[in-house]
């Protein structure tokens, strides 16, 4: 742990960059204008970390946590962040709130007052501004919490750090935002260790709200939770944006939860966006096989639906994101697999009706969904 | 004792008993609580609160000053004092022997012993010597003694030159105890900025502070000691020799410390409430006044507490060997090297007893140190 140690990729992330980054930026002319309706637009988001080890730190690591990615998050909807674990979407999300500074690629955010700002760039000392509009909810409830303080304080630091209220409105928030989260006010005086863990992330959701957030970066919010718990959760989250038009990016492992809430899901895998498009739509016709190889692990109640005992489960390890496998990251593991697969990456394209997929045989393929029941096996021949 | 331990396990055991209060004790009541559980802890910290007593009131408390010599009782051995004394009638006090001398006609040596024949009084609050208290108000009264001053009673006996272990031990206190609190106040200065520094900012620093820290853990401490110790000018006086002295042990003590403190950084610099904290647009003094610092007070606390006991230890090394405090500077460490000649062993053992009150002091900031560790996280 001495000898070895984390560090943001600094001279290297240079030549990492972008250069459709560049290129957006000739001079004068400024970025492309977002389009209408998004709030974030991510464009070839990179988030590369590098390891020194050794002696005098002379061996080098680049783990390519998140590697080029693009996405829009729309106003007032809830988008999905899934895949296994290490595959970069916890990355993603802590680049959005700038815990971690991309080290490339665009982070363009529609800032309240209607300018457009790229937030991968932004100097630390403009962060704050926007940290009072995109807010966080963290995974683990126990460790989110200074368990110093009281829950009244919990909730009252943003407001009282960013000057937004002091005293009686200050106590009048506190309460009101306790009441919202449905916590019952008299309990403000409790330090965390009195709460349950779904109370604790009424408290963790109470403190992201406090300051009238736009987008919420929600990292695993429920994952941490008790079954009965979650559902309380998520319903919570449900009612909360529909009162308050909050915009979730909602990064989770959970597909069962991402179907419940998400209007669209983006699949990463080692680093890259391998499908995006309308919950529906994944769920039902997923077109990459990795995206199918998820939703065939979702175990299923209903003996009806596609089990996890019919299926063949995913075979490997996810690849390593500090050296990932040439061509499609995926291919050792996707019974698909062809020769283009092993030298060609295959980039994220939108099919006909506007999914977007990177695989080179998304149209030859028909994959199960979760509730399509018809076989796709003898697809194979084809691809 | 036992009523408070029952109450404190009570209010524990039920959160739900007492609705209204569940869950709002702050953090250093349940603490205390927690360390009001620890029996062992309890007591030593009683024996603690007593040791310093005798320390901050030693001129009070112990008959006679600490280098009053009594020419003609040397190596008088130790007394038992009596409720009762039945040679002159019936009598309720405290009474003990007269002293009477022998000579060896061989060696003509002289040895005292007690005479039963004799009876000498003590009593609380009797006129003695004259001191000040705190060096300020002129007091002559002492909390026990001999009501005739010219019957003198050793309880601990005396040593070569007459002078009474008891008050001999009673001001040693003093320095003894003290030099470990002075000693730990330095190496804590130390070790919270080295090993905060080291946890907090990691990388190049952390490996520098790190590397020093194990350097010095690897140097044998007796001879460096030994080394700095013999290196002060012969000519500074006892006041200056203390501050050297704690000076040396706390260049040593610090580097426990700054590993704890750097421990508790690490941990801390992932949690996610400091990330939250981050998030809310705290600085970074207030994350670390407010959030990093308190979650790990009582944890170094409970790391002091434990380091003070090597520092009186290492006094009383030091001294014994005669490198540390020189008379007329009087700890428990100086008392003992005067233990040192087999001889005079032999024939006073008693001079062996400045040992036990640093196996008490020692044992007792062990036990505290050790209940205060686990009382240090109560949320479990």
């Amino acid at each position: 742990m001495t000898s070895r140690s984390t560090v943001m990729a600094g001279s290297e992330s240079t030549q990492n960059r972008s250069p459709g980054r560049r290129a957006t930026r000739p001079g004068a002319a400024g970025p492309a204008p977002m389009a209408d309706g998004n709030l974030l637009e991510v464009r070839n988001l990179t988030m590369h970390f590098t390891q020194r080890s050794g002696w005098f730190r002379r061996t080098r690591r680049v783990t390519r946590a998140v590697d080029g990615i693009s996405f829009d998050v729309r106003t007032g909807e809830t988008l999905g962040l899934v895949g296994e674990s290490g595959c970069g979407k916890t990355s993603t999300g802590r680049s959005i709130i700038r815990t971690y500074t991309p080290t490339g690629g665009q982070l363009r955010y529609r800032a309240a007052d209607g300018t457009e700002v790229d937030l991968a760039t932004m100097p630390s000392s403009k962060l704050p501004e926007y940290r009072r509009q995109i807010r966080m909810i963290f995974q683990d409830p126990f460790s989110a919490l200074n368990p110093r303080m009281t829950a009244r304080d919990v909730i009252a630091e943003p407001l009282k750090v960013n000057k937004v209220a002091g005293g009686r409105e200050l106590d009048d928030r506190v309460v009101e935002l306790l009441r919202q989260v449905g916590l019952r006010p008299e309990y403000r005086d409790r330090f965390p260790h009195a709460f349950s863990g779904g109370e604790r992330q009424r408290l963790v959701i109470a403190r992201a709200l406090s300051l009238n957030p736009r987008l919420v970066v929600a990292d695993e919010a429920v994952s941490a939770l008790d079954v009965s718990v979650r559902a309380q959760i998520l319903e919570l989250l449900v009612d909360l944006q529909r009162q308050q038009g909050l915009t979730y990016v909602f990064i989770s492992h959970d597909l069962s939860v991402v179907e419940y809430l998400c209007d669209r899901v983006a699949v990463m895998y080692v680093g890259k966006v391998v499908e995006l498009g309308s919950t529906e739509e994944i769920f039902a016709r997923p077109r990459h096989p990795y995206t199918q190889a998820l939703l065939a692990a979702v175990p299923q109640p209903d003996p009806t639906r596609r089990n996890i005992l019919t299926q063949p489960p995913l075979e490997g390890e996810v690849a390593d994101p500090a050296d990932p496998p040439p061509g499609c990251h995926f291919h050792p593991r996707c019974p698909f697999a062809q020769e283009i697969c092993r030298t060609d990456a295959p980039p994220l394209r939108t099919t006909s009706d506007g999914h977007q997929v990177a695989c080179h045989f998304a149209e030859q393929l028909t994959l199960d969904g979760l509730t399509g029941a018809t076989a796709g096996r003898d697809d194979e021949q084809q691809a | 004792m036992n009523g408070m331990t029952a109450t404190g396990t009570a209010v524990l055991d039920t959160p739900g008993g007492n609705q209204s209060e569940a869950g709002t004790v702050g953090h250093w009541k349940l603490v205390w609580r927690r360390f009001r559980r620890h029996k062992l802890a309890m007591v030593s910290g009683g024996v603690l609160l007593v040791i310093y007593l005798v320390a901050v009131f030693a001129e009070f408390i112990a008959p006679y000053g600490a280098s009053t010599r009594f020419g003609d009782h040397q190596y008088a051995p130790p007394q038992i004092i009596r409720p009762i004394d039945t040679t002159d009638g019936f009598d309720l006090g405290m009474f003990a022997d007269g002293y009477q001398v022998e000579v060896n006609e061989e060696s003509q040596r002289r040895t005292m012993s007690t005479d039963p024949s004799q009876t000498r009084e003590l009593g609380f609050f009797v006129q003695g010597e004259e001191y000040e208290l705190f060096g300020l108000i002129p007091m002559d009264r002492h909390l026990i003694g001999p009501k005739d001053p010219e019957q003198p009673v050793f309880v601990l006996g005396t040593d070569r030159l007459g002078r009474d272990m008891l008050s001999r031990i009673v001001h040693g206190t003093r320095i003894s105890m003290s030099i470990g609190l002075v000693g730990v106040a330095a190496s804590m200065v130390l070790g919270i900025i080295i090993g905060g520094a080291s946890g907090y900012f990691g990388g190049a620093v952390d490996t520098a502070a790190q590397r020093v820290i194990e350097f010095i853990m690897s140097i044998p401490t007796l001879p460096l000691w030994m080394t700095l110790a013999a290196a002060l000018p012969q000519d500074w006086g006892p006041l200056m020799k203390y501050f050297a002295i704690t000076v040396i042990l706390s260049m040593i003590g610090w580097t426990e410390l700054a590993r704890v403190v750097r421990g508790r950084f690490l941990a801390l610099r992932e949690e996610d409430f400091v990330e939250a904290a981050r998030l809310d647009n705290c600085g970074t003094f207030r994350i670390m006044h407010k959030y990093m610092l308190p979650s790990f007070t009582s944890h170094i606390i409970a790391a002091l507490t434990l380091a003070i006991p090597a520092m009186i230890l290492a006094e009383t090394a030091l001294s014994f060997l005669g490198l540390g405090l020189q008379p007329p500077a009087v700890s428990w460490g100086v008392l003992l090297n005067e233990a040192q000649n087999v001889r005079s062993l032999v024939a006073a053992p008693w001079l062996l007893i400045p040992g036990i009150p640093v196996v008490i002091a020692v044992l007792a900031l062990n036990f505290v140190g050790d209940g205060l560790r686990d009382a240090a996280d109560p949320y479990n």
